[in-house]
């Protein structure tokens, strides 16, 4: 059982990362990703809705839409539910939580129309896991996303001492700079069957 | 504004001038995970261009009954409501493409490039304005699709479309690594560098990320005019 659940986190972390292989919140990895506090913020800030979302979406959808025969309404059902919790997520970490909101609350509008929050309580759906399986593959989702996150805000940050050719300054190096670093990952191709298989 | 200028500069615009790809760099998820196959890109440009008519229509329509507060959520139901249209009639009428979409199908919702018209054109606009806008847009988007899609296929397993380019008793070997995600940044951005030399020579600016203008949240976003704001421009030591 915890073997199935760590093959879920690994996959989702490695061999499946959001950002480098599913392409899955590309605007922020490639918009707030020039400097680690920056990166290490907006991550922690979409951990933080995905579980959220992943936990308010997967009962209305199992109670609420399934059973009703109306899953044909999970796409307008989750935008709008993921859109009204980050309204809400805002507004009670001002009130109650101010430093955790001076940490993250920046970041939260952004994060409404980021693919990842919704992409990953699709996924969950399309996958047909179940409750624990769903917040497992958020937290691996998550924890995926920080990783690339940093790990190509480092790289940024020595892509800006770099003498770059006129023509690729800018965003095509950055994304060529991408390119390199969802390479690193394709390295794990395979690192979930060798261990768990 | 933009009422004044000919209506077939509002569709033309979409095409080069403001490509929501190239030029805005808007909708990279989706122009970067389905461009592995000309039928895949085709396939979520038309969708995805479906949905950008048929919500930019309404939303100009509404423009003056939606509260300035809530048109955000406003205008995120409406788009899914179109995009769960789209995704049924896929589902029914064009099973491969839906599977070769899978969950980018539903993900149009939070397409930019929608949202982001929504909010700077159909909110201000009239309805045939903002259709027209739409499809320069949809074409715009399913263009730079098209060429990701055509490079990427023809590089990574020898066809375009399905057409075995590369036979199999040629000494090469098409190079798998352009349809793995790492070939998508990379053609990306290759492309991206032609599209700004080609706006260089016409002395236009380069394409920045989103360049929060353009940008869907830029309303609610409190990350503009800082240091860490989605401007990839300062990015560079010149």
């Amino acid at each position: 059982m915890t073997k199935a659940f760590l093959a879920i986190l690994v996959t989702a972390i490695l061999t499946e990362n959001f950002l480098l292989s599913k392409f899955l919140g590309i605007c922020p990895f490639l918009g707030v990703s020039k400097k680690l506090n920056t990166a290490t913020g907006m991550s922690m800030a979409v951990i933080f809705v995905m579980l959220l979302a992943t936990a308010v979406t997967y009962p209305i959808n199992k109670f609420i839409l399934v059973a009703n025969d109306m899953a044909y309404l999970q796409t307008i059902v989750f935008i709008f539910v993921i859109a009204a919790l980050v309204q809400l997520v805002e507004i009670v970490l001002k009130k109650y939580i101010p430093a955790l909101y001076s940490a993250l609350g920046i970041y939260l509008p952004l994060i409404t129309t980021n693919c990842a929050v919704l992409g990953v309580v699709i996924l969950n759906v399309d996958n047909g896991y179940n409750f624990a399986q769903s917040m497992v593959n958020t937290l691996g989702a998550g924890l995926g996303f920080l990783v690339a996150m940093v790990m190509f805000a480092g790289v940024r940050e020595r892509l800006e001492s770099c003498d770059v050719p006129k023509f690729m300054q800018g965003l095509p190096i950055t994304l060529v700079a991408a390119s390199l670093t969802s390479i690193s990952f394709l390295g794990f191709t395979g690192i979930v069957e060798g261990i768990f298989g | 504004m933009a009422d004044k200028k000919p209506l077939y500069k509002e569709f033309t615009k979409g095409l080069i001038a403001e490509n929501p790809v190239l030029r805005l760099v808007l909708g990279t998820c989706p122009t970067l995970a389905v461009s592995t196959s000309v039928e895949g890109a085709i396939g979520m440009g038309v969708a995805a261009s479906i949905v950008l008519i048929c919500s930019n229509i309404v939303i100009s329509a509404l423009r003056k009954i939606i509260p300035g507060k809530v048109r955000i959520p406003a205008y995120i139901v409406i788009i899914a409501s179109f995009v769960t249209i789209v995704q049924m009639l896929v589902k029914a009428y064009v099973p491969s493409i839906d599977e070769s979409l899978g969950v980018y199908l539903p993900l149009i919702v939070v397409n930019c490039i929608i949202l982001g018209r929504a909010e700077a054109f159909a909110g201000k606009n009239s309805v045939i304005a903002s259709a027209v806008d739409g499809m320069g847009m949809g074409v715009g988007f399913t263009g730079a699709l098209l060429a990701m899609a055509v490079i990427r296929e023809f590089f990574g397993s020898g066809s375009i479309a399905g057409f075995q380019l590369i036979q199999e008793s040629w000494p090469v070997d098409p190079m798998i690594i352009f349809i793995l995600p790492p070939g998508g940044f990379f053609v990306f951005g290759m492309l991206i560098a032609v599209a700004n030399r080609l706006a260089e020579k016409k002395g236009k600016p380069k394409a920045e990320l989103h360049g929060c203008e353009s940008c869907p949240m830029a309303a609610s976003c409190s990350l503009i005019g800082t240091d860490d704001s989605c401007d990839v421009k300062e990015a560079t030591v010149k």
